[in-house]
Order: C-alpha cells, then sequence, then structure tokens
C-alpha cells in the first residue's frame, strides 16, 4: 500500500510535467493546425536560458523567468513569422518536417553553447521532501502540479472569456470563416505561438528543476505524444488529464513488471495505439478525424 | 519536356528513356557506378562511403513509394531496418541459413511486419498515422533493445547480434569492394522494380490513393488493399536494406542503427531528394549520407590547420544543426528537392542559348 501511494504520487508528479508539456503542443495544434515537434526543443530553451540568467549570472529568479519566457516568445514568434507561415498550404509532411528540422536546429544551437554535461539548475523551487500518508515527495514535483493546474485554469479562462482566446477557437475552428469575421489570423497565429512557448518555458524550467539541466529534458517533447492522444490533439483539459493518466500507467507498470524489461518506457506508445485504433480522437477531443 | 518526339508504337511511348541523351547519361551513370570501386580500390573509407550510401538510396527508395507515392506518412523506418536486419541476423547465425538467402527472407519478412503496421493507416490518417508510426518505431525500439537475439529470449539485456563473413561460391565477401557489388545489384534490381510497379495499375492506385484517397475509392480502389500492398512492398525494400546493412562489413547488428533519428534521417533523404520520385530517393540517399562524412573531413582539416577552437567538441552540433538546416530550407525554397533542381539544370541546358 505504501509503495502504492509512492507510485501514486510520483505518478501524478510527472504526469503534471507531462501535461505542461502537452498544454503547449495543444495550444499551438488547436489554433493553427501545426503539431509542433521542436516543442521538446522549446522545453530546452525554458531550461537553459533560465539556468543561465538564475544560475550563471547570479539574477533575481523572477526577472530570470521573465527573461527566459521573453526569450522563448521571441524565437516561437520568429520562427512562425519566418518558417511556418510559409508552410501554410503544404502537405502535413511538409509541416512536420519543418519542425524536426527545427528541432534539430535548436538542439545544436543550445547544447553548442552550453556544452553536453548536464548542469544543475539553481533551484529557487522548494525541493525539500514531503512526507504525504507516508509517501515521500519533493515539493518540487507538487509544484509542478499546481503550476499545471493553474494554467489549466488561466487557458480556460483565456480561452472563454477574452476576445484573443475567442479569436483563436475561431481561427482553430474555420480559418476562412474566421478571416471574413475580420479576425487578423496572422496576429492570431503569433499569439498562439506566443503562448505556447511561455508554457514550454515554464515547463522547461520545471522539468530542469526535476531533471537537471541538460538534452535529456528535450526528450520531453517525444514522449509527451501518448499523452496528447489520450487527452485529445486539440483539448486543453485532455492534455491534463491524460498527462496524468500515461504518468500514473509509467509508474505503474515499471513497479509492477519485471524491472529488467524496462516497461514503463514503451507501456505509453502501447497504449498510443490502442487509443488511435479505438478512439482516435482522444477522450475528450472533438471528432472530426476522417476515415477512408 | 523534349519537343520533337514522336511516338509511332506503344512500345515507343512505353520507354523510360526517349533521347539519346537520355539513353547516355544513364550509360554514364552506369560506367560511373561500376568503374567507382575499380578506381578506389585502394581507398576502403571511399567504398565504405559508397556502399553506405547504395544501402541508403535502397531503404529511401522503400520509404518514398510510402510516403512520396502513396502519400502514407511514416516515421517508423528505423523500426522496419530493424526488423530486416535482425532478421537477418537472426536466420544466418542462429539457423544456418546462408546470407543470399537470409537476405530475401528477411525482405519478406519485414513486408509482412510493415503490412501489419499498416493496418492502422486504414482508419487514420496524415498527423495521426505518423504518430502511430512514431508508437511503432518506439515499440519496435524497446523490443530489440530488450530481447536477445543470440538466446531469442526476452532477457531484458540485447547483447549485439554477430554474423559470420558472408561467402558465395568459396569466396569470402570480407571487404567494402566486394561487398559493393552485391549492394549495387540490390540497387539496380530495386529501381528497375519499383519504376516498373509505379506504371502498373497498383503503382498508379497508390497515386490515387495519396492524392484523393476518396475520389480513388469512388474509382473503384480499394483504398485498404492498396494502403497495405504500399506498406507491403515498401517495407520489402527497406527489409532489403536493413538486411544488407546487417550482412556488410562489421557484420554487428546493434540497435543504435535503428532509432527515430535514423527513421527521420530517412524522411529528410526523400524530402531533399525529391518525394515521389525514385531517382530523387537516390540523390537525397547520397546527400544525406555525403554531409556529415563531409563536415567530418572538414573538421579534420580545420583540426589540423591549428584553429584555436577545438573542433571535435563543435562537430557534432555542427553536424545535426546542419542537417536541420538543410530540411528547413530545402523545404521552404525547394520543396520538391534535387530531383526538381537537377530537371531545371537540364531545362536550362536544353533551351540553352535561347531561353525565354
Amino acid at each position: 500500500m505504501q509503495l502504492f501511494i509512492q507510485l501514486t504520487l510520483s505518478g501524478l508528479t510527472n504526469g503534471a510535467v507531462y501535461a505542461l508539456v502537452a498544454l503547449g503542443l495543444v495550444l499551438i495544434f488547436k489554433s493553427t493546425d501545426v503539431i509542433n515537434f521542436a516543442q521538446g526543443e522549446f522545453l530546452l530553451v525554458g531550461a537553459y536560458v533560465a539556468f543561465m540568467t538564475i544560475g550563471q549570472w547570479g539574477l533575481p529568479w523572477p526577472i530570470g523567468v521573465v527573461i527566459t519566457l521573453l526569450i522563448g516568445v521571441a524565437i516561437a514568434v520568429a520562427v512562425e513569422r519566418f518558417i511556418l507561415r510559409r508552410m501554410i498550404g503544404e502537405p502535413i509532411i511538409s509541416v512536420i518536417m519543418v519542425t524536426i528540422g527545427l528541432s534539430s536546429i535548436m538542439h545544436a544551437v543550445i547544447l553548442g553553447i552550453w556544452g553536453p554535461d548536464p548542469q544543475s539548475f539553481p533551484s529557487f523551487l522548494p525541493s525539500s521532501p514531503l512526507n504525504i500518508f507516508g509517501a515521500t515527495v519533493g515539493a518540487d514535483r507538487l509544484w509542478a502540479l499546481i503550476v499545471a493546474i493553474v494554467l489549466l485554469g488561466a487557458f480556460t479562462v483565456f480561452f472563454q472569456r477574452s476576445g484573443v482566446g475567442i479569436a483563436l477557437r475561431a481561427v482553430a475552428d474555420d480559418q476562412q470563416a474566421a478571416m471574413s469575421m475580420g479576425i487578423p489570423i496572422r496576429r492570431i497565429f503569433a499569439v498562439a505561438w506566443s503562448i505556447a512557448a511561455i508554457t514550454a518555458g515554464i515547463a522547461g524550467i520545471i522539468a530542469a528543476n526535476i531533471l537537471g539541466v541538460s538534452g535529456d529534458v528535450a526528450n520531453l517533447g517525444l514522449r509527451v505524444f501518448p499523452v496528447v492522444i489520450l487527452g485529445g490533439l486539440d483539448s486543453l483539459p485532455g492534455a491534463i488529464v491524460g498527462g496524468i493518466i500515461i504518468g500514473l500507467l509509467e509508474q505503474y507498470a515499471g513497479a509492477y513488471t519485471p524491472p529488467v524489461l524496462g516497461l514503463s518506457s514503451v507501456i505509453p506508445f502501447v497504449a498510443l495505439i490502442v487509443i488511435l485504433m479505438v478512439r482516435p480522437y482522444g477522450l475528450f477531443g472533438q471528432r472530426r478525424i476522417e476515415r477512408v | 519536356m523534349e519537343s520533337g518526339i514522336y511516338h509511332t508504337t506503344y512500345q515507343q511511348d512505353m520507354a523510360f528513356r526517349h533521347t539519346p541523351i537520355q539513353y547516355g547519361r544513364l550509360i554514364l551513370v552506369l560506367v560511373l557506378a561500376l568503374a567507382f570501386p575499380l578506381v578506389f580500390r585502394g581507398n576502403d573509407y571511399y567504398l565504405l562511403l559508397a556502399n553506405q550510401c547504395l544501402v541508403a538510396a535502397i531503404g529511401a527508395i522503400g520509404l518514398n513509394l510510402l510516403v512520396g507515392y502513396t502519400g502514407q506518412i511514416s516515421l517508423g523506418q528505423g523500426a522496419f531496418l530493424a526488423v530486416g536486419a535482425y532478421t537477418a541476423g537472426t536466420v544466418t547465425s542462429n539457423f544456418g541459413v546462408p546470407w543470399f538467402a537470409a537476405i530475401p527472407i528477411a525482405a519478406l519478412f519485414t513486408a509482412v511486419i510493415g503490412a501489419m503496421f499498416g493496418i492502422p493507416s486504414l482508419r487514420l490518417k496524415g498527423l495521426y498515422l505518423a504518430i502511430a508510426t512514431l508508437a511503432a518505431q518506439q515499440i519496435v525500439e524497446w523490443f530489440v533493445t530488450h530481447f536477445n537475439f543470440n538466446k531469442l529470449t526476452l532477457s531484458g539485456e540485447s547483447g549485439a547480434l554477430t554474423l559470420p563473413t558472408p561467402r558465395l561460391f568459396g569466396l569470402k565477401l570480407s571487404t567494402n569492394f566486394d561487398f559493393y557489388w552485391v549492394i549495387l545489384i540490390c540497387l539496380i534490381l530495386t529501381v528497375v522494380a519499383v519504376s516498373n510497379l509505379l506504371r502498373t495499375r497498383y503503382g498508379r492506385a497508390f497515386r490515387a490513393i495519396r492524392d484523393h484517397d476518396i475520389a480513388a475509392e469512388v474509382m473503384g480502389i480499394d483504398p485498404f488493399r492498396t494502403k497495405l500492398l504500399a506498406f507491403g512492398v515498401s517495407s520489402f525494400f527497406v527489409g532489403l536494406a536493413g538486411a544488407l546493412m546487417a550482412n556488410y562489413n562489421a557484420r554487428i547488428v546493434t540497435w543504435e542503427s535503428f532509432t527515430v533519428d535514423v527513421s527521420i534521417t530517412y524522411l529528410a533523404m526523400i524530402i531533399i531528394g525529391g518525394l515521389g520520385s525514385v531517382s530523387g530517393s537516390i540523390y537525397g540517399a547520397i546527400f544525406m549520407t555525403m554531409l556529415p562524412a563531409l563536415l567530418n573531413s572538414l573538421g579534420d582539416t580545420l583540426q589540423g590547420s591549428g584553429a584555436s577552437i577545438s573542433v571535435s567538441q563543435w562537430l557534432p552540433y555542427l553536424k545535426e544543426g546542419v542537417f536541420g538546416l538543410v530540411i528547413v530550407l530545402f523545404l521552404i525554397f525547394e520543396p520538391q528537392g534535387i530531383a526538381k533542381l537537377w530537371r531545371n539544370v537540364k531545362d536550362y541546358f536544353r533551351l540553352w542559348p535561347f531561353s525565354y
């Protein structure tokens, strides 16, 4: 029972990190129909720039975080403006490959600057272990959960209430109709990418807090695909629920099967195939998958 | 297109090449391919690179059949290569099947596995299929890293698979020079087979599915069968490439050659070479194989010239960055790839000096 509680807690908190990463992916997909294979590298930007400003320059952490997020936004806007805008109307393989190419460039530049060795992140989040129902969990991991839920709430309000949020949903629904209603579609794309970059920046900082600052942070970009498919590619609550389910699944699969098999890394992808076969739009996604 | 060509028979119309210049180019390429190993016989590194290019070309043609001609995105190329390589390795080292029989067995087995992974394509399109194949890639990667092929048990650690030296009529095919001929023959057979397949009703069905699957179905093409066939045939050639990779040179099969990065490299090959073009696949395979090799030798030159920065430390990132940059630039400026660039060059000289 002790083990079960421990697994559940780690699963929940890992899932929260997944959920944060997934939020950015879903935001971009929801409004621009682009699946961003470079999401992991946006996390890397967040992790390394925060490491530079807070750890190397010794700035106070709120300033460091703001600088990190601003740089992330600048990169995202540039990527949208100079690369993805030219890809509008191109076949889906081109869009996928362009984000993959981008991920390789960003990965190379970041690791080229800071080198391959993992760095320790200047932890400004309290990381003292907490004791909950007899299981221990780092406080920084709980922060991931809290931040994920707060961001979900903020985004939900944003998409339901604010003008820009409604415009984003309109663009996602039907680009031409949105344009004819006078929505500046290009600015909306830039906004979508900026919000995704902010989310990725926050996720990157939190992931770096837990995992340390290294290239491994970028692997989350691929590991998060089962999460977004499970939750539904265009659903924000789906990203959170999917993240937590996959996080729990990983922990249980890793602990209750022979550890030499390393099942915890592959079970999410098996789940992904099963979901795609049974319910391709995910738990909360819109049913608009075409089948032929 | 060339003008002034008048076909009076169906055979003339069906021919791949119509003009003397086209025949000349074909013969030139063949002569160069045959002369290359003889000229560079002493330079093992060049022969190694040539072999890698040719194997990659076979794999890229296979992938292009699926992605470029049938429009089914696959991020699982590395997995299919792995299936080919490990099958060839297992049947030769565990069951003693001779290598020349093991290669077709591996290719056929990969075709079956590929068709199995093609089943989701019935329900999934585009992005979702890409993610499904990505998952397949991860699952196969997990399998080959946790399955012991020497003992054939799922034991958790893989262990490298070592193959015996291929022999043919008592001759050992141990050097790059020897194996070049095997690979070249396989590549030529692949090119001939795929080019001809694409002119049959099946090839036309592939393209119909790519261009508009609903319209294709209305025209009487069974999309499920066609997609499965595309996955199967494509995987056959990918498996062939994988089996060749397993057999030549080091003859050790390890999982590092079959990661998701390999899938991405192959996709980059066909995009840079030209989607939906057999010759483009070859150009792309050569380009993407030579690019890191050229950067390596550039690094060696810089290192030798006594540059102050430590080149070897930067080189991996330089390679990765250039790789991404090339993909992005090609997609933005020439989405149809090297095949289109080459066509432009030919068109320019065809009209020269009286271009419009």
